[in-house]
């Protein structure tokens, strides 16, 4: 592959934000008719990478040619024209227009100066079965489909672009087993056509199915660039996170004998996502919960916070039933949980507000009196928190947005952790932030389960789930399909009953593929 | 599903808006001492073809998740203009009429511009250029006054063949010529795009600018027609604040009531039509049972509490509560 001219070329790119190195010096080669795998930690700069190829932001410094010619994107519609299509995980669907709509965004067919719905029609019909995905209505509003049928629909809209690069970032991080199949037919179809595809995903094995190329991001520079297949998974880890990995991790206590079950689920089932759960997390415990995303768990953690209506089942705190009508409920008295929320930005934190306030907001039922605010009290614990979680912050009274993502997801643990929970759920609270500050977490959530409490955690992740839990049950269709316990707990076995596979022979590869 | 349960269900505030306006004014013609003639209809189309023409010129602001508090008193401008201009012999009318809906169309711009260029909130953006507009009438129309072709305003306030209202035919027209085009248009689609999601739209290329351009530029325009009509049936032109404001709060109404959605992205003009028809027909219930004027305000407000909350039923229906913040 090395002998074909490149379609694409990206030359000497850096790009900073405030004083954070988002890419320093990146190079990136792409041809037709190959697809090339981008791989990368969090925060190494893929993202980035992919935003400067698709004109969403404008690089500091170095040179992209497109076909041997210089060229820069203003906006992605610019990228657009230039044959760079970038689909994006469900970013840029629009809710509120139907799916026939949402294909044709960029260049609807016109008739007399207005939209000729019958062509727009036909475009999106034709898209919609080129990508695999003919069960969409075209009249359907994307609002109303599931995560995995709208990136279904980014991945028809980006085709009926006609693209000549088409960058797929974590595109099939929602999508089901079977249409990841579908996708990768789709996908191999588009190389033989004479596509560059340049694919970004967490998923080693799909990585391995699909690519010819790879290219290791970290810290904002390519790293290492081979061809795929060349590399075991173990070195290409070590490229990814620069040192061996197993020490990321802090030392698991064994199990231990005479806990008492602090937070109990008896056949939890809540409309179609959640079907008849039950399971049980003892005191000092670290229970994960594995799967494909969009299995039901988060829902599953919406169901303990008292956030779902019209729940059946039980739940039993200490062995005894209750019931949680509210997050107020599910936070106050003897309960004593905390959810630490998936998306920081809107769930877990209100950006323009102060560090302080926010630390403070889950706590001030405890910090006041007859409802005036204890601020010698606030203050004191809030420098605990400080402290405890190492968070680096410019002074308390900034707004908590100027922080980094790793900071900002440490605000919002200890704004829980101001309450002492006793029952902690944790809702993939990983995602997005660098790699010392997940160490810092993962070493927070062992001393916290030390300490007594009992500890629910998601992640999207496997490597976290094999390295941080005393248990995993994962889930599929909203049922517990697996329970695995201590050695158990391997990528192999987590994949394959991720993907609902029976049997131990059946790897992920075939998994995949099938 | 088939293709017509999705068009039901992208109607669905536009046919509702319908069904209040036809009960409302079912009720209001059955207990009118004179029953339903065409003297009643002419009567209640007249007056509520103008909130209609203001409540249009909001949906367009509204569907790109902004909001116009200035469309009253670009109404109350373009009256006072007309008061002056729309006069003479035809050419002159004619000359007067383009000089009103060019005022329109430029206080339309210039809210656009501010806030899409300017990058100011729409509602601070509009309070301010709608104290200006209002500003500029004053100096117009110091006291009330003025006059108008009356033989335009005649026809255009008259009946066709007796039966049909004149002024709801304009509205027709204004629909045909204004909304539909632009609702069909690129930028119109870009307009909702960028009020259902301004990032995604953004992120997939969509001429955002241009279509909140045109969206606010076109309000201008119909709240201009709709300053238009007002001299057509009051022969004059007056700088009136509390009919202006007030203009522009039942407009916000209406939108509301047609189903068009303050978040934005959603709704059509159809539909604010439907809601403005209906608001009036509530306003002037009360005069068909002969109660004081005094229970008015009230009676239309608790009238109007009923049927917007119509629309917040689904609420119960939801099981996941995270879902009552979006």
């Amino acid at each position: 592959m090395d002998g074909a001219a490149p379609l694409f070329r990206m030359e000497g790119i850096s790009k900073r934000y405030g004083g954070v190195r988002a890419l320093e010096k990146a190079d990136l080669t792409v041809t037709a008719g190959g697809i090339h795998a981008i791989l990368g930690e969090n925060g190494a700069g893929k993202s980035t990478l992919i935003k400067v190829m698709a004109g969403v932001v404008a690089p500091d410094e170095g040179t992209m040619t497109l076909d041997g010619r210089e060229v820069s994107f203003a906006s992605p519609a610019a990228a657009n024209q230039a044959g760079i299509v970038c689909i994006f995980q469900e970013l840029s669907l629009i809710p509120e227009l139907s799916v026939a709509d949402n294909i044709v965004i960029s260049d609807p067919p016109k008739r007399f100066g207005m939209i000729d719905r019958k062509a727009q029609r036909r475009i999106a019909e034709e898209a919609l079965a080129r990508a695999g995905a003919s069960d969409i209505h075209p009249c359907a509003l994307v609002k109303d489909l599931p995560l995995s049928r709208r990136q279904m629909v980014e991945i028809a809209k980006a085709l009926a672009r006609k693209p000549r690069i088409l960058i797929l970032d974590e595109a099939t991080s929602a999508l089901t087993a079977a249409d990841v199949a579908k996708v990768f037919e789709v996908l191999k179809r588009l190389r033989s056509e004479g596509l560059a595809l340049l694919y970004i995903s967490h998923r080693m094995n799909e990585i391995a199915e699909l690519a010819d190329h790879c290219t290791v991001f970290r810290n904002g520079r390519n790293v290492a660039s081979y061809p795929a297949g060349s590399k075991s998974d173990n070195e290409v880890v070590e490229l990814m996170i620069g040192r061996e990995y197993s020490h990321i991790f802090p030392p698991k206590p064994g199990p231990t004998a005479a806990a008492t079950t602090v937070l109990e689920a008896r056949n939890l089932s809540w409309a179609d996502r959640l079907d008849n759960i039950s399971l049980s997390v003892k005191a000092g415990e670290v229970v994960g919960l594995g799967g494909l995303d969009g299995q039901g768990q988060r829902e599953l953690l919406l169901a303990f916070f008292g956030v779902l209506r019209g729940l059946s089942g039980e739940i039993l705190i200490d062995g005894k039933p209750v019931s949680i009508a509210s997050p107020t409920a599910a936070s106050h008295g003897r309960i004593g949980m905390a959810l630490i929320p998936e998306d920081r930005k809107t769930e877990g934190l209100m950006l323009p507000m102060t560090v302080r306030e926010n630390l403070s907001f889950a706590a001030l039922d405890r910090l006041s009196k007859g409802g005036i605010i204890d601020r010698a009290a606030e203050q004191r614990l809030i420098d605990d928190m400080v402290g405890l979680l190492a968070i680096k912050t410019a002074g308390l009274d900034i707004p908590v947005g100027a922080l980094s993502g790793g900071n900002q997801q440490k605000v919002v643990i200890a704004k829980w952790l101001m309450r002492q929970p006793r029952i902690i759920l944790l809702n993939d609270p990983t995602r997005g932030i660098d790699v010392g500050t997940k160490q810092e977490l993962y070493q927070l959530m062992r001393k916290l389960a030390d300490a007594g409490a009992a500890i629910l955690f998601y992640s999207t992740d496997y490597d976290e789930l094999i390295g941080c839990c005393d248990r995993v049950l994962v889930l599929y269709d909203g049922a517990v399909k697996r329970e695995l316990v201590g050695a158990e707990i391997t990528e192999h076995a987590l994949i394959a009953s991720a993907l609902n596979i029976h049997g131990e022979g059946a790897g992920p590869k075939q998994g995949v593929g099938a | 599903m088939k293709d017509w349960r999705y068009w039901l269900a992208e109607q669905r505030g536009t046919l509702l808006a319908f069904g209040i306006f036809i009960v409302m004014f079912a009720i209001y013609s059955g207990n009118h001492p004179a029953g339903f003639t065409a003297n009643v209809v002419q009567t209640a189309a007249n007056k509520g073809v103008l909130l209609a023409f203001v409540a249009m010129a909001q949906t367009l602001v509204v569907i790109t998740a902004g909001i116009d508090l200035s469309v009253g008193m670009i109404f109350t401008l373009t009256n006072c203009m007309a008061s002056w201009l729309v006069i003479g012999t035809g050419l002159e009318t004619a000359f007067g009429v383009l000089a009103v809906l060019g005022t329109g169309l430029v206080c339309g711009a210039v809210n656009g511009a501010i806030v899409i260029y300017g990058r100011l909130q729409p509602i601070v953006a509009t309070i301010a250029t709608g104290a200006v507009f209002f500003g500029l009438a004053l100096l117009l129309r110091p006291v009330p006054g003025g006059s108008v072709n009356e033989d335009l305003a005649d026809f255009l306030t008259g009946r066709f063949f007796g039966v049909v209202p004149a002024s709801l035919v304009a509205l027709l027209v204004i629909v045909l010529v204004v909304w539909v085009p632009f609702s069909r248009s690129e930028f119109g689609r870009a307009a909702y795009a960028a009020g259902s999601s301004e990032t995604a739209a953004y992120m997939s290329g969509v001429p955002i600018r241009r279509g909140k351009f045109l969206a606010y530029t076109l309000a201008g325009l119909l709240a201009a027609i709709g300053g238009l009509f007002l001299t057509f049936f009051t022969y004059t032109g007056e700088a009136a604040y509390a009919s202006g404001n007030a203009y522009t709060l039942f407009s916000i109404a209406a939108v509301v009531l047609g189903g068009v959605s303050l978040f934005g992205g959603k709704g059509s003009a159809i539909g604010a039509i439907f809601g403005a028809l209906a608001f009036r027909t509530i306003g002037d219930l009360l005069f068909v049972f002969d109660f004081d004027p005094l229970w008015q305000p009230l009676f239309q407000g608790v009238i109007l509490l009923i049927a917007v909350s119509l629309g917040a039923f689904a609420l119960f229906r939801v099981r996941n509560r995270l879902e009552w913040f979006l």
